[in-house]
């Protein structure tokens, strides 16, 4: 049977979502986010989201929008810009839902739905506010001599995980040439469906090097579609090829006291990653952003 | 010596707080922290592992600010799925910066206020409630006050802490293990009555009443109290010249204070 073409738009990444789903988002605060599906999303009326994401601007962005009826998280920050001001704006109001949990946490959370089962059991969450702000974590006893009572962290299945990868092929293979794949891979095995964006589609034999292989966590059968979009993680970081767009992401920041609207008709509305891209600086400054020093 | 700044006095006792860990990873975030971890590494605890703030392990601690041509010198991976399988094995030591802590220890850096509707949303838990239960904590708290060390609870307990109300069954979690808390006024560790913080040494022109005054709950005095060691030459150098090239400790503390007062105070 032959492999199926997977390239697809980001458009049509965005066309499959509805709402009230549960969304993936990969990367790390601000670093290889995949901003042009966030920001493709913010043109929609799609919302009510449950959204599952190591936060950075993509969380922010979907707050400021409205978007988001629950966050799953364990933190919300832009790294160099350690606080992310839409969403402790929308936090502050109690705009949505949280399931507040630590990061390991939520990794096992993904792995128990990517490994198909209930729980996965942990010591991580007891003695904090973590269980009494979410009263429905339950807890397991081992079985076993030991007896230990663990927090029994429920799986948390995706409906559709979205991530960026730097390069991708048509069957879905893809590669993150970035120094940490951070937890994409868990996103799209905890979900139903998961889609790329990628800043290169390249032919499959440009993956024929056992070096490179180490650097391709997702297989292709995880994934649904692969939709092109150089630099589609503007203002987020994607190592090795730019870093973050601190500037940028300071103006957005400030955009929380009553900028939004402007933000979102200068840089979202009628915008398609091209103009977008134009509109930040262009290719070449966006390639110039020098890569975060920690 | 005798010049040197309060910053560079903290870089000294966050190194102090690695003494003894040998082969662990020493995650520490914040400038101060990362370059007390470096100065251990550097001067009496080589087995310290540390990276380069980002994924990879580094032989040597990275100079802080522009990197000019220098090049971490690699010597591993420590992606941060990794960092939660070494959490998990107990082979890490964390100095973080809260935004309050308790009399137990117990630390946040969620939301201040209520937690439907914060006063303030912060960062949310991170790996808080992972790392106090699985391997050793200790902090840095640049600015000692009661609006920091806070009285009753932490408004939202991220970290978990010496306090048996809290503990499944009143039992001790395993693997808790908070021990020191670097401040502009003193050092303390959990080795008071029943873990409560006490002060180990108290900074230069510091007494044991300001740190008090400037708490929230009861601390007790190390038997002997007394003033923290100033640096040495050869601790400042290495802070100077190798891990912090470009003085971006200056900016850690407001006024960047001499480590020893002027006169008079």
């Amino acid at each position: 049977m032959p492999v199926t073409d997977k390239v697809c738009a980001i458009s049509d990444i965005v066309g499959s979502l509805e709402s009230g789903m549960t969304l993936g988002i990969g990367g790390w605060g601000g670093r290889r986010k995949p901003m042009a599906v966030v920001r493709e999303l913010l043109k929609t009326d799609v919302g009510n989201l449950t959204v599952i994401s190591y936060g950075g601007p993509d969380v922010g962005m979907l707050a400021a929008a409205g978007k988001i009826r629950k966050l799953v998280f364990g933190f919300v920050s832009m790294d160099l810009v350690p606080l992310e001001a839409h969403f402790r704006a929308a936090r502050q109001a109690g705009a949505f839902e949280v399931m507040e949990i630590d990061e390991g946490m939520l990794q096992l959370g993904l792995k128990a739905a990517a490994q198909r089962l209930p729980f996965l059991p942990t010591r991580v969450g007891f003695g904090s506010d973590v269980l009494t702000t979410n009263p429905e974590l339950r807890t397991v006893t081992s079985p076993y001599e030991d007896g230990e009572t663990l927090v029994a962290m429920p799986a948390l299945p995706v409906d559709v995980a979205i991530c960026h990868a730097n390069e991708a092929d048509a069957l879905g293979n893809s590669r993150i040439s970035g120094p940490d794949p951070f937890f994409d891979e868990w996103l799209c095995r905890a979900a139903q469906r998961a889609f790329l964006t990628t800043e290169a589609l390249v032919e499959t034999s440009a993956f024929n090097d056992p070096l490179i292989a180490l650097q391709m966590p997702i297989e292709r059968s995880l994934v649904q579609g692969v939709a092109l979009a150089p630099y589609g993680a503007h203002p987020t970081s994607c190592a090795p090829k730019y870093g973050m767009d601190i500037a940028h992401l300071r103006e957005y920041s400030g955009a929380a006291k009553g900028g939004w609207p402007a933000y979102l008709e200068r840089y979202v509305t009628g915008k398609g990653l091209d103009a977008y891209v134009a509109e930040v600086g262009g290719a070449d400054a966006i390639s110039a952003l020098p890569l975060p020093v920690f | 010596m005798s010049d040197f700044t309060l910053a560079e006095l903290c870089i000294c006792c966050a190194a102090e707080a690695f003494r003894g860990d040998g082969e662990v990873l020493a995650t520490s975030i914040g400038l101060v922290p990362r370059l007390g971890a470096g100065l251990a590494k550097l001067s009496f605890e080589p087995g310290l592992m540390i990276t380069d703030g980002e994924a990879y392990l580094v032989s040597e601690p990275v100079p802080v600010g522009p990197r000019g041509g220098y090049q971490p010198k690699i010597e591993g991976l420590m992606t941060y799925e990794r960092v939660f399988d070494i959490i998990y094995r107990g082979k890490r030591h964390a100095m973080v910066t809260p935004v309050q802590v308790d009399r137990f220890g117990q630390m946040n850096i969620s939301v201040i206020g209520d937690y439907a509707t914060p006063k303030a949303a912060l960062l949310g838990v991170r790996g808080y409630p992972g790392n106090t239960v699985s391997n050793a904590n200790s902090m840095f708290i640049p600015n000692h006050g009661k609006r920091t060390f806070v009285a009753g609870e932490v408004d939202m307990v991220s970290g978990v802490g010496y306090n048996p109300a809290r503990w499944p069954g009143g039992v001790k979690p395993k693997f808790l293990d908070l021990r020191r808390i670097i401040t502009n006024l003193a050092v303390m560790d959990f080795q008071g009555p029943n873990n409560c913080l006490r002060v180990i040494s108290r900074h230069p022109g510091v007494s044991f009443e300001e740190i008090q005054d400037n708490t929230s709950f009861e601390l007790v005095a190390m038997d002997g109290l007394g003033v923290t060691p100033a640096p040495t030459a050869g601790q400042l150098k290495l802070i100077r010249e190798r891990l912090d090239p470009h003085d971006l400790r200056a900016t850690v503390l407001p006024g960047n204070p001499p480590g020893i007062p002027a006169a008079g105070r």
